[in-house]
């Protein structure tokens, strides 16, 4: 087939395209639903970002409506909430990634470092249970326990603080349950990718340790974290990449009139401003500068960590 | 794994360390566990005693009332049936579709395959945001109705790279040449021989799938107006977190504004129970297959 074409000469594309469905159409029909998804609920939104500079009109549509440059963008760094809703965004995801990433990996370790199986596939199963519950359900559970007079939270921290404890409405605790239900949600299930990694490490290292008289901490710390580091570091990469992709959903859920000071971030105000103010440029540009911040630190901790370690995830 | 051979005397130190560690494995599985099953308990026990805030290790007084009233509240029922058919229906449209994706992806002879990989994995990192979404389903004219709960949601990329690793890994090249030269094609191939063979992948997707669809409340919030087709996590949502009405008047026929309150507080626990119920008590059984799924996933990341 090949040697026929060079004889021939260049082919025209036309004809490759032919050539190409001839061979496998039956893949590319199996193809078409997915790749139809992917151009019409990834890539026309992408297309739609536009608008961010543009003064959309619904009448126009997002082609005819006019361009206006940066205006948007100018118009949200004007403002006190652009720096209030970045530092707030930033904050939230520096706190949960610095509680929220070492807790997986920490129980990962203590629960591989056991070789009791029945107690320890059970102390998995109960892990994974939150994760299946909606964030719904666990800000409500929030609410009910943590009620001042009649949530057990609620009660038991009034008889130690000696005064109603506010947990859901004031604004100093919004990060810490933040944080907190989010490592109680998640850990379990993050940590099966590192208990996976774990599952890799061969047993030969650990007898010979052993046999030089290591302790098991020292097997830990010596063995067991150098062994699943690599995917430590790619699972670092992925997280810090969503560091501003932050759930909109809980902060959104866990918000009240008292507490927006802290709990205002990008996503919420673009869907505040967005779409209960129907500002669809100046939502869009916010939106916008959020995705290009969290694309770009993506990029930038992925070349530093292939510089560094040789790990990356392109 | 720490398999230590039998003959080797294990050091009192490392007994000791053990002991630490069953220790603080024991507080954590309690402190994830005891506030699901304090919700259970107090979903069965009266008001009373449920909101004097005491510590719940059983129904210290048994009262099946506030599923009585759970049960009576027609906006959950409907709820629930709006889960039910947007769970079932998108499970499927989206294991249709993921699956697909990634067998074609998985083939080596797909022209542009990286190309096209390029361009679903970079959407994992960069969309069009809420705004641009929700004027698309606007002028796809699938806003408020059935479709924009399972249709913009059909293909996770992730669970699609998962799925095509699976594809790469279980299928080998010359399973599919053997089957060429019987004159299977690829269709015949993908589906009387790919599919059958991946039951693992199709049951971890499923999972993955139906566990986020059951749980998603926001789309619900963007994408529909009706109330009659809010998904049971809006009916939750509305009960629990904005109104302090609704659940109120769920109890009408209380005496006492207080006992109202009372009551409406124990309610909630029971609607918690009725939402959260079925997953829970499903996934315990299919763990061995998603912990599988994540493994998959992180061969590749």
């Amino acid at each position: 087939m090949n040697n026929l074409t060079l004889a021939n000469g260049r082919q025209t594309a036309s004809a490759r395209v032919a050539q190409v469905l001839k061979h496998n159409w039956r893949l590319w029909l199996l193809l078409l639903p997915g790749l139809v998804w992917l151009i019409v609920f990834c890539y026309i939104p992408i297309y739609g970002v536009s608008i961010a500079f543009k003064d959309f009109n619904a009448k126009l549509g997002i082609m005819g409506s006019p361009w206006v440059g940066l205006k948007y963008f100018k118009q949200f760094f004007s403002t006190s909430i652009a720096m209030k809703t970045i530092a707030n965004t930033l904050l939230l995801s520096v706190y949960s990634l610095v509680f929220g990433f070492p807790a997986p990996i920490l129980f990962a370790l203590l629960l591989n470092s056991l070789n009791k199986l029945k107690f320890k596939k059970f102390v998995q199963t109960v892990s994974f249970a939150p994760h299946f519950i909606s964030v719904v359900v666990l800000v409500s559970m929030m609410s009910i326990m943590m009620a001042p007079s009649s949530g057990f939270i609620g009660v038991l921290a009034k008889k130690l603080t000696g005064s109603e404890v506010l947990f859901m409405t004031r604004p100093e605790y919004f990060r810490s349950l933040y944080v907190i239900s989010d490592v109680w949600q998640n850990m379990g299930f993050s940590a099966i990718v590192y208990i996976a990694a774990l599952a890799g490490v061969s047993p030969d290292l650990h007898e010979a340790a052993i046999v030089d008289g290591a302790s098991k901490l020292q097997r830990i710390l010596h063995i067991d974290f150098p062994s699943i580091l690599p995917t430590i570091i790619i699972m670092f990469i992925l997280s810090v990449g969503n560091l501003f992709t932050i759930g909109y959903e809980k902060a959104y859920l866990m918000q009240n009139t008292i507490n927006t000071s802290v709990s205002e971030i990008i996503s919420t105000y673009v869907y505040k401003v967005g779409l209960q103010n129907a500002q669809y440029s100046f939502s869009t540009a916010v939106g916008l500068f959020n995705s290009i911040v969290n694309f770009a630190l993506l990029i930038v901790v992925n070349a530093f960590s292939r510089k560094l370690s040789d790990i990356s995830l392109f | 794994m720490m398999t230590q051979p039998r003959s080797m005397r294990v050091s009192t130190s490392d007994r000791i360390f053990d002991i630490i560690i069953i220790a603080v494995l024991v507080a954590i599985a309690v402190v994830i566990l005891y506030p699901l099953y304090f919700v259970l308990v107090a979903s069965f026990t009266a008001p009373r005693v449920v909101n004097s805030g005491r510590f719940l290790l059983y129904p210290v007084e048994f009262f099946p009332g506030g599923y009585l009233k759970t049960f009576k509240y027609p906006p959950i029922w409907r709820g629930y049936l709006n889960t039910i058919v947007y769970t079932g229906l998108g499970t499927a449209i989206s294991i249709a579709v993921t699956t697909t994706t990634a067998y074609t992806l998985s083939r080596v002879d797909m022209f542009g395959r990286r190309w096209l990989m390029l361009l679903f994995s970079f959407t994992m990192f960069f969309s069009g945001g809420m705004i641009p979404s929700y004027l698309l389903m606007r002028n796809l004219g699938i806003y408020d109705t059935l479709w924009v709960m399972v249709l913009p949601g059909a293909i996770s990329v992730y669970n699609m790279i998962v799925c095509r690793t699976f594809f790469e890994t279980t299928l080998p090249k010359e399973l599919l040449e053997a089957a060429n030269l019987d004159g299977c094609n690829d269709f015949g191939f993908f589906f009387r021989i790919a599919l059958p063979l991946s039951s693992t992948i199709l049951a971890v997707m499923a999972l993955f799938y139906a566990s986020a669809k059951w749980n998603s409340y926001f789309d619900g919030l963007i994408y529909l107006m009706d109330n009659d087709k809010m998904p049971l996590q809006i009916v939750l949502r509305n009960l629990m977190l904005v109104g302090k009405n609704a659940a109120t008047e769920m109890v009408g026929d209380a005496k006492s504004i207080a006992e109202r309150r009372n009551q409406a507080d124990q309610l909630k626990y029971c609607v918690i129970v009725v939402s959260a119920a079925p997953l829970l008590m499903v996934y315990p059984f299919l763990q061995k297959y998603f912990a599988k799924g994540v493994m998959i996933g992180a061969v590749k990341g």
